[in-house]
């Protein structure tokens, strides 16, 4: 988030939520988005899906799933027919606005309203309590992020806020609420096959002299693979030994059958783990580890705030800590890694990393942070962290703007798969359930996999609330149970990703965004048919 | 803006207008007791233990000190004699409507009506009679609500209402038939209720209670250990409470991002897979020729994970490993998975679950 939870909840006028249902994700975020409308703030949903937020919303842009960069292109021509842009920003802070000018001027309300199947009138209408509100935040979420074209719908997100100035101020900005709690981290940390810890680059040669030299090793020139990359690469041969710390994709990636032939056909697979998952009973050899309540450490959350890990309780059995087993494994290939304690290692990130500078587990645990995190940009043990980020000035200079046209959806309706499927999901659980269902009270309040059937679909199909139905697609058929309402549109369902028993992502499309590689779990063409 | 001028059990204190005397008694460290005051909200001023003496421009009186705002000049006594005797009084009247078999209530050692009997020396009603007789509803996994041993200060309600934002309970029915329930009566696990337990850590008394509270008494916890919730990406700021190297239970901190509130999985759902007899207890290593796990030794286990890459490499090269990270662990082990794929594996094959 380029803001804070606090400022977005509490300063914010009108909020842009997009593709996000916090509610149920995010739910402790969603709480705050609706003290903020008692408080008068307005809310505009964009979302495919009845939510529970979209009754108390101004205006509720039911679209279709897929076309978000139609409908944000749509507002911003709305934005500059009514001379409601931002001129002074653009002038001062932007560079590339004519190329977004031009590109925009195709996207008419009516032609967007044909696209989205939305009223052309409230897009309109939406665009204006957006641009007019003095103080106004996007938050989006995976119903951004998870189409062939995410990274591009990001890029319209931020667009739309650089059109209307609201960057760098409090209660605005574009505001990704990240899934998982430490994935925002896990980027940071350099997880990734293009960027060193705090997204410096490893085909940039100074980073990587910078980390040869800390890691006593010469590093390879060469971006590595992105993990959705890397399946269709194990069944070609060319990735033969994997890794995997604590994912699930048997149960989490798309297209299960695919998922499984990758994995099936590697020569070597180690799996790090608390249970005995789908993916572990693959693997060749499975590592027990620990967990959050056994370990010191550090999360950062959604606002890039730093926050501790700290152990509870002993390690049952004879698990060990991840970080032993990762450097115990480094020791044994011939690398000279000392055994560490957390706090030693984010000294060894804070050395490397600007961002995360200034972190220790001394300070997070001082007085003077008090318990609130520190939030990155933190470059130094003096300074106090960054709540909003572009304040005054971008963080590149100038803000480019970097207009996308729409493209539709990889996989779209036909005769033989007619809905639009979607994934998300619910209050209760989390992923792949790994954590909640150890919970009995969990499961007795939403034990089952289910499809929410659109109620005049369900009437063509014959199908009634409750009824067992079988669901499929291109790649796999499941059971679930049809819970027919009008939350979806005609045409369109919607399926929660965490059950084991009837789990979506046998259906799934492994289509991958051009550019961040996420794949597209948010539309896939399925049919639904009686049993 | 000019500021009033109070003395607040002797003590001076200059605070801005429409500051309320409680509010003003906590600038000079001065507790008053309250039990349906929630700080942040407006007063509900239903309970009247906070009652104080307040004397101004030679009249004396009493009144609520968490809706009562401060007036230029007030001489105020949050323990006088007359204070003390109308605290007495309104603890007699609830006693008279709540049971005191306090030994077999799960609050008791921390309910506060218990404290507040305790600090002013009511043991008993002086009003005997007839006591609400009202069923428990049982029927929510999480947590009980017991009629009987409400005391109606609202503080569930105003919770669900305006922190919670959900609106699923309420004041039900008038005078001595007066409950918190969900709409039209109905068992509060076929409600809209969310689960999220907030209005139960919010409950003075033992009449909202998480179940878990079965497990342990207050005072058999050894430590409370302040944490990140491991759930979703809000960053929720809890307590993990401990008995006997076992978590038994998770209470809401005042963190940044979820000052005091949590949901249902970060309240309820965080912790009993730490304890699951399904985790993994010792490294495991299959036998290919009929796909059964074994258990192995560290020693076995680390040096075939090593033995079984170095070989992998040696033959195809660099970019034949890979290792995927976990966007659930902490940045400490994503590092040290990523610096193990760099080094060690020689490539950047590494990546997290962030797009799946």
């Amino acid at each position: 988030m380029t803001n804070t939870i606090a400022d977005v909840t509490h300063e914010s006028d009108v909020i842009l939520l997009v593709g996000s249902n916090p509610e149920e994700a995010h739910p402790v975020l969603g709480m705050q988005i609706r003290q903020a409308l008692q408080r008068g703030a307005k809310l505009i949903v964009v979302d495919p899906r009845d939510i529970g937020l979209s009754k108390q919303a101004t205006f509720h842009l039911k679209l279709k799933p897929g076309t978000n960069i139609a409908f944000i292109n749509g507002l911003m021509h709305v934005i500059l027919e009514e001379g409601l842009e931002d001129k002074d920003f653009i002038a001062q802070h932007t560079e590339g606005f004519e190329a977004l000018r031009d590109m925009v001027a195709d996207y008419t309300p009516e032609r967007v309203a044909e696209i989205c199947h939305v009223d052309a009138g409230e897009l309109r209408a939406a665009a204006r309590l957006y641009a007019k509100a003095d103080k106004a935040p996007i938050l989006y979420c995976l119903g951004v992020t998870e189409h062939s074209t995410g990274t591009e719908g990001v890029m319209s997100l931020a667009n739309l806020a650089l059109l209307v100035g609201k960057l760098g101020r409090p209660g605005c900005g574009v505001n990704p609420i990240r899934g998982q709690n430490n994935v925002q981290g896990a980027c940071d940390m350099g997880a990734s096959p293009t960027d060193f810890p705090g997204y410096q680059k490893v085909t940039d040669p100074e980073a990587r002299a910078k980390f040869e030299k800390a890691w006593g090793v010469s590093l390879s020139d060469q971006p590595g693979m992105y993990a959705t990359d890397c399946f269709p690469a194990m069944l070609e041969g060319k990735i033969r030994g994997l890794f995997i710390f604590g994912e699930d994709p048997m149960r989490t990636d798309p297209d299960t059958h695919h998922v499984q032939k990758a994995l099936n056909s590697l020569d070597f697979l180690v799996v790090d783990e608390l249970f005995l998952t789908e993916t572990a009973k693959m693997a060749d050899v499975v590592l027990p580890g620990i967990s959050y309540a056994e370990k010191e450490g550090t999360f950062t959350n959604t606002e890039r705030r730093i926050q501790r890990v700290r152990k509870a309780v002993t390690v049952p059995g004879n698990a060990k800590p991840d970080t032993w087993i990762f450097t115990e494994i480094m020791r044994r290939m011939g690398y000279d890694q000392p055994h560490l304690t957390p706090a030693q290692i984010m000294d060894e990130i804070a050395s490397l990393t600007p961002s995360y500078g200034g972190v220790s587990h001394a300070r997070l645990d001082s007085d003077e942070v008090a318990g609130q995190g520190l939030q990155w940009p933190c470059p130094t043990a003096d300074h106090p962290g960054t709540p909003i980020l572009h304040v005054g000035h971008c963080v590149r200079g100038k803000a480019l703007f970097r207009p996308a046209a729409y493209t539709p959806s990889a996989e779209l309706p036909d005769e033989e798969y007619p809905l639009i499927m979607m994934t998300g999901r619910i209050l209760y659980h989390y992923n792949a359930c790994a954590m909640t269902d150890k919970t009995p009270g969990i499961v007795e309040l939403a034990g089952g996999s289910f499809i929410e059937v659109n109620d005049q679909d369900a009437a063509k199909l014959g199908i009634t609330d409750g009824e067992t139905v079988q669901v499929s697609s291109r790649r796999g058929v499941i059971e679930t149970t049809a819970r027919v309402s009008s939350k979806t549109s005609p045409g369109e369902c919607w399926m929660p990703f965490h059950y084991m028993d009837g789990n979506c992502n046998w259906l799934t499309n492994a289509a991958l965004d051009r550019i961040a590689r996420a794949p597209e779990y948010k539309v896939c063409a399925v049919k639904i048919a009686k049993l | 803006m000019s500021l009033l001028h109070v003395t607040i059990d002797g003590i001076p204190v200059d605070v801005e207008k429409g500051t309320t005397i409680l509010q003003a008694a906590e600038k000079v460290g001065i507790q008053i007791p309250t039990l349906c005051y929630l700080k942040g909200l407006m007063p509900d001023g239903s309970c009247r233990i906070c009652t104080v003496e307040i004397q101004s421009r030679g009249r004396s009186k009493m009144d609520t000190a968490c809706s009562a705002h401060c007036s230029d000049g007030d001489v105020i006594f949050t323990e006088s004699e007359s204070v003390v005797k109308a605290r007495r009084g309104i603890l007699d009247m609830l006693l008279s409507n709540h049971p005191t078999n306090c030994f077999t209530c799960p609050s008791n050692g921390e309910c506060k009506l218990q404290d507040l009997c305790y600090q002013y020396g009511v043991e008993k009603t002086s009003c005997p009679g007839e006591m609400t007789n009202l069923p428990v509803d049982d029927s929510n996994p999480f947590f009980t609500y017991d009629p009987k041993l409400c005391i109606l200060c609202h503080r569930c309600v105003n919770t669900c209402h305006k922190i919670v934002g959900c609106g699923a309970i309420d004041t039900m029915e008038r005078g001595f038939e007066s409950v918190i329930s969900p709409a039209f009566g109905m068992p509060w696990r076929e409600s809209n209720c969310e689960s999220c337990g907030n209005c139960t850590a919010v409950c003075p008394t033992g009449a909202l209670t998480s179940k878990r509270k079965k497990t342990f008494r207050p005072w058999q916890i050894q430590k409370k250990v302040r944490t990140t919730c491991p759930h979703c990406a809000v960053g929720c700021q809890y307590d993990l409470l401990v008995k006997d190297n076992k978590v038994v239970a998770v209470e809401a901190a005042d963190g940044p991002s979820n000052r005091n509130t949590l949901c249902v999985k970060g309240r309820y759902g965080s912790f009993d897979f730490v304890h699951s007899d399904r985790r993994l207890t010792d490294p495991l290593i299959k036998d290919r020729s009929t796909g059964e796990f074994r258990k192995a030794s560290w020693d076995e286990a680390l040096d075939l994970v090593a033995t079984k890459f170095k070989a992998i490499k040696q033959e195809h090269g660099n970019g034949a490993l890979a290792g995927f990270a976990c966007s659930r662990s902490t940045n400490e082990d994503i590092y040290m998975l990523q610096k193990m794929v760099r080094t060690c594996f020689g490539n950047h094959n590494t990546d997290n679950c962030a797009r799946v």
